[in-house]
């Protein structure tokens, strides 16, 4: 079997998850990497799109940032970032975009901290914040989120909720006046996490080849349903492919 | 047509409208057409207490906070993509207690700079709907009050006063912003001050419109009849421009698409400079105070390495430029 790297099976399960027709906002690192090879892998008629204005960015080479210049080459349009959040909002075009996201700290609803660690106003350890992150989570209909597994990340309550999930649970969303829908997976180095239609609440939906249950519950901080838990295809040799010649031959982000 | 000159050079344009204390927002996204040689240029000069506005500006704002030019920060990311994943003197100043920061989102920032550019008090959007950007606060009440250019609070959340209008219960009213001075980097400028951005203008124009004063710096200074060819090509008219600087390369280390890219040597070496406060010191002595200007700047860096981050003409960056 081929051998591969912990990132390279995260940017297939997220890859997989992208459909024909999807409008994707993706961030900086391994997101853009998911984006790039769902092109090649399940959705070839899929849209890349940066809340820096670019929409249908060609991406011949891996952009670094979300403001580097690769996105800007062979796009569609180049606006800015009104425009680019103003079609997130706008529910005729918000609800095709699929956002894909990563941060410190999630909970059981898929709330995100991008923000910081500790106390706001003296934090112990400071991340960059929201960047378009919490308007994504506020207004699209899905989001992917990925996130390093371990007992730090998956937290029973948050130090700083940056961008909303499902906030407390079912109604909570449009109680508050976001959009419906919300965190639809979470991806991580151990495993696919989704969030059950009724609760709203994380549980596992599959491990990766040599994980079990019980190894991904040790790294969390609170509990979730197992039950449902089928074992993820790692990827197959085209799709490595795709990812290690077409999407990062440097390796800037597969390390 | 109006014919006033514009043009200065960098150092005077600083010298005179950027002052110790001022409200200042700078253009650019993380490593994108950040006006970096103004940034260096407002260290050199020491001035300090300044209070920043950022969407998402990484290297501009981390060299601003490294320099000890920052105060007080309102900004919704600090980062520089892959070079920097949490701009590291801003997350070092943070966690030390020496500068105040207050978070948004960037669409509450890109909208607060238009309610400005607009001339209302603020503008209505739906994100941040029962997230902490709403509640929780980096300046105090207090501060607010006795600053007359903040608002008496951050952010407002308000029942659609439209009833069921438009499907949406809520909405969350973010406070226009309006900077003392703004200053960007554009491709093109004339004398006069009206501008061509190239490539996505990010909030820029709105930040440039927003503010009481506003200084250009270019790549390429170009004829005003040029720019009047294709008028609606240009986004920042001369009337609300102040300062024209001609200063290419004056993105540098950051990107200027179509004429150069981010020099990945200096960011990396940025970032491993910056990681400590004794060889951020040497950093700041060798590459910012130990060099008179910009172009001194350049110079240190060389024409090898300037080539090499040459935009390719058809994508407008430079190809396979090892970026590792």
């Amino acid at each position: 079997m081929t051998r591969y790297s912990e990132k390279e099976m995260m940017a297939v399960a997220a890859a997989r998850e992208i459909r024909n027709g999807d409008v994707v906002f993706c961030g900086t690192g391994i997101s853009m990497l998911a984006a790039m090879a769902a092109k090649h892998i399940s959705a070839p008629d899929s849209v890349i799109f940066f809340e820096t204005g670019a929409m249908d960015a060609q991406l011949e080479e891996l952009p670094l940032a979300v403001g580097d210049s690769r996105v800007m080459y062979g796009a569609a349009v180049n606006r800015g970032l009104s425009d680019a959040f103003a079609f997130m909002q706008n529910p005729f075009s918000g609800r095709r975009v699929v956002g894909i996201l990563g941060a410190a700290q999630i909970d059981p609803y898929g709330n995100l901290n991008s923000t910081a660690i500790g106390d706001y106003e003296r934090p112990r350890v400071r991340f960059p914040g929201s960047g378009g992150a919490c308007d994504v989570a506020s207004f699209v209909s899905r989001t992917i989120i990925f996130m390093r597994h371990d007992l730090r990340g998956f937290v029973p309550r948050l130090d700083y909720l940056t961008s909303p999930g499902w906030l407390d649970g079912p109604g909570a969303r449009e109680r508050a006046g976001l959009s419906p829908g919300g965190p639809e997976m979470v991806v991580t180095d151990l495993a696919v996490m989704g969030f059950d239609k009724e609760t709203k609440r994380m549980f596992l939906r599959g491990c990766y080849p040599g994980v079990t249950p019980e190894m991904v519950l040790e790294r969390m901080g609170f509990d979730a349903d197992v039950s449902r838990a089928k074992e993820i295809f790692p990827p197959s040799a085209d799709e490595l492919s795709i990812l290690r010649e077409r999407c990062d031959p440097q390796r800037l982000i597969l390390g | 047509m109006a014919t006033s000159d514009k043009l200065t050079d960098l150092r005077t344009a600083i010298h005179e409208f950027v002052h110790e204390g001022c409200h200042l927002s700078i253009g650019g996204f993380t490593i994108n057409r950040n006006p970096m040689a103004a940034v260096y240029e407002i260290i050199r000069q020491r001035i300090g207490r300044i209070h920043l506005y950022a969407h998402s500006n990484g290297q501009g704002v981390d060299e601003l906070i490294g320099g000890g030019c920052v105060e007080n920060l309102e900004i919704a990311y600090a980062g520089s993509g892959r070079f920097a994943s949490t701009c590291i003197r801003f997350r070092k100043a943070v966690e030390a207690g020496t500068i105040r920061v207050e978070d948004y989102s960037n669409y509450q920032m890109s909208l607060r700079f238009q309610a400005g550019a607009m001339g209302v008090p603020f503008l209505p959007t739906r994100s941040g709907l029962g997230t902490d950007i709403v509640r929780r606060w980096g300046f105090s009440k207090k501060m607010r009050e006795n600053d007359p250019r903040l608002p008496d609070s951050k952010l407002t959340v308000m029942e659609n006063p439209f009833g069921e209008w438009g499907d949406v219960p809520k909405v969350v009213l973010v406070p226009a912003i309006h900077p003392d001075v703004t200053i960007l980097h554009v491709q093109k400028a004339d004398v006069q001050g009206t501008a061509r951005i190239e490539g996505l203008p990010f909030s820029d124009v709105e930040q440039a419109l927003s503010a009481e004063k506003v200084i250009l710096t270019c790549d390429e200074l170009v004829e005003s009849e040029r720019l009047r060819e294709y008028p609606e090509q240009n986004q920042i008219p001369h009337l609300r421009v102040d300062a024209v600087v001609h200063i290419p390369y004056g993105a540098y280390p950051t990107a200027c698409y179509r004429y150069y890219d981010y020099d990945p040597v200096y960011l990396a070496r940025f970032g491993k400079m910056a990681k400590d406060d004794q060889s951020y010191a040497e950093y700041l002595q060798e590459y910012i105070y130990g060099t008179e200007n910009h172009p001194g700047l350049l110079a240190k860096i060389g024409e090898e390495r300037l080539k090499r981050i040459q935009a390719d003409a058809r994508t407008g960056y430079a190809k396979d430029l090892d970026r590792r």
